[in-house]
Order: C-alpha cells, then structure tokens, then sequence
C-alpha cells in the first residue's frame, strides 16, 4: 500500500457519453454526428460501387453487395411482409439495416469505440421513422378506420371483451412500439457501452491506482474479462441491427396484412 | 489492508430493473425454445414460426425495456 495514493474510484456513468465537440467553434459535430456521417459516406460508396457495373460474372465488391442486399431482401423483408409486397420496402429496410449496424460495430473499431445509437436522439428518430412508414402504409391499404380495426380489434374475441381488447392493443401496437424499438436499440448499446467501461476503468483502477499486489492480480483478471466481453459486445451490436430491422418488417408486415 | 471504500453505493430502483429483466428473460427464452422445438419438428415452418416470434418476442422483451426506462425514471 502506498501512501499518498488516495484517488477515489470512479465509477462510470451517463456523464461518460457527453463528449465534447471535436472542434471547440463547431459545438455540433461531436464524435457521434461524424461516425454517423461517415457510415452514411460508407454505405453509399459500398452499395453504389457495388451495383455500378453489374456484371454476370459479379467482382468481389458486386458480391459482397449483393450478399447483405439479398440477407436483407430474402430473410427479414420476405419472410415478415409477403413474397408479393415485400419489394417496395426493401431500400428502406436494407439502408436502415446497414446503418444501423454500422453505427453499433462503430463501436468495436478502435479509435472510434463509440455507439452512436447510445445517444437515445439517434434511436428515437430511427424508430420514429418505422413509425410513421408502417402506420403510412396500413392507413394507405385500409383506410384510417380500417387501419385502426385492424391494429385494434384482433379477429375471434368475443365482444363484450373488445372494451378491454381496444385499449391494450391500441397502446401496444400503436403506442408502445416506437418507444419500444427505440429503447431496446438505446438500451443495449448503452448497456454494452458502460459494461465496457466498467472492466477497463475498474481494471485500470485496480491495477495503477491502488498500489496492492492482489487487487493488481484481479486488475489484470479484469482486463482480460474485458476482451470476451468486448467480443460479446460486438455480438450484441450485430444483433440488435437485426432485431431493429426485423421487428420494422414485422411491424409493416401486420400493418399492410390483410384481416383474416 | 485496502484503500476501495467497500460501501454499496447507488440506486434501489436499478436492483428493481434487475428483478424486472426475470420474467421477460424466462419469457424470451421460452419463445425461442419453442421456435426451436416447432422447426426441429416441422423445418418448412420455419419462416412462419419466427415472423410470428418475432412478434411475441417484442411484446415479452417491451417488460425489461419499460423496466430500464423506469430505473433511470426513479434514480
């Protein structure tokens, strides 16, 4: 024990996401607003390189291309909305797709490690544009009362329960949704992010600042966590640009679905 | 022998987020197993199997999500 060392541990918290502007004259262009413009900068130069010269015989880039732009295609738009609908909302669905899931593995590069999604702003205007799309195109198909019955009103209950049936699925498929969608994406890349945190900046701790042998032996355990974790985390991320998107199908899916 | 203040510092209500995650991680894990068990049985139902547990799986999963929306409400 070294005497004179005495900084108190700090654990991390909100305060760790508020970073400051990259340049102090621009306050708006945080790290945030950059990883999330080069990622639009990314995907465009990916899929526009990628189907500039479609070829039979498809080139590394086409292929590649043509790899995410089909998974999106076959195994989260066709298989949620219907072989026949499904094409006019694969643009979104793919870009959506990419974008989010470059933003979240944003986070497991190196020198950016920051996911922008953990800043709740991102994920609500992401969610609130699924909103409007699939609420946009059920009152298109049905009308805005049918739109409504069909949200509202599941077919086979009987009705002397339909005054208790309206308002929950009112507030569940209409309400809750957004909010849903934005706080699952918020809330694991927040999570994720400070879990992080917590090993490395415990394990610094430990390990530098405390100055005691044994709590140096589990700092180094600690950090070592860390790398799994991280891997974990990179696994997350991933999944949660999957689930986004899926549950964005499934939503313009049952909203465009005919009542049965 | 150490200088780490060992006193439990922070919030009752993110210990009432984790009581909140219990129920919808039993309920998420029973969707998927059942997806599972469905497609192990019927592999062609795969596809309708998922979208229709994709579904279920936002209901269940919006608990834990209200749940760690409330814990930062109360803090």
């Amino acid at each position: 024990m070294i005497a004179g060392v005495s900084t108190e541990f700090i654990p991390p918290g909100p305060e760790d996401f508020n970073l400051p502007p990259i340049w102090a004259s621009i306050p708006w262009l945080t790290k945030p607003v950059l990883v999330a413009t080069l990622s639009v900068i990314i995907i465009v130069w990916f899929f526009w390189g990628a189907s500039r010269k479609s070829a039979i015989v498809p080139s590394k880039l086409q292929f590649a291309g043509e790899l995410g732009y089909n998974f999106v295609r076959n195994s989260i738009a066709r298989d949620a909305i219907g072989s026949q609908e499904h094409m006019k909302y694969v643009p979104y669905l793919c870009g959506l797709f990419f974008f989010i899931l470059l933003n979240n593995v944003a986070a497991s590069v190196p020198l950016i490690q920051f996911p922008t999604f953990s800043h709740i702003g991102w994920a609500y205007a992401a969610a609130v544009m699924s909103w409007l799309i699939f609420n946009t195109v059920g009152i298109r198909k049905h009308g805005f009362g049918g739109y409504l019955k069909l949200q509202t009103m599941p077919a086979g209950v009987p009705a002397w329960l339909m005054p208790l049936m309206i308002p929950i699925e009112f507030i569940s498929n209409i309400l809750v949704r957004p909010v849903s969608l934005s706080l699952r994406l918020f809330a694991n890349m927040f999570a994720g992010h400070i879990l992080i945190l917590v090993f490395v900046l415990g394990g610094e701790y430990m390990l530098f600042e405390t100055g005691n042998i044994a709590l140096g032996g589990v700092g180094v355990i600690t950090f070592l966590v860390a790398i799994p974790i991280a891997g974990l985390e990179l696994f997350v991320q991933c999944i949660q640009a999957y689930i986004f998107v899926v549950l964005t199908a499934q939503y313009i899916g049952s909203a465009i679905a005919d009542e049965h | 022998m150490s200088n780490i203040a060992l006193a439990l510092e922070g919030n009752i209500a993110v210990l009432g987020y984790g009581l909140a995650a219990i129920g919808p991680g039993v309920g998420v894990g029973l969707i998927f197993a059942a997806v599972i068990n469905g497609t192990a049985r019927q592999p062609e139902a795969q596809s309708r199997l998922q979208s229709i547990a994709w579904i279920g799986f936002g209901v269940t999963e919006v608990l834990a999500i209200i749940g760690i929306a409330l814990a930062f409400v109360f803090r």
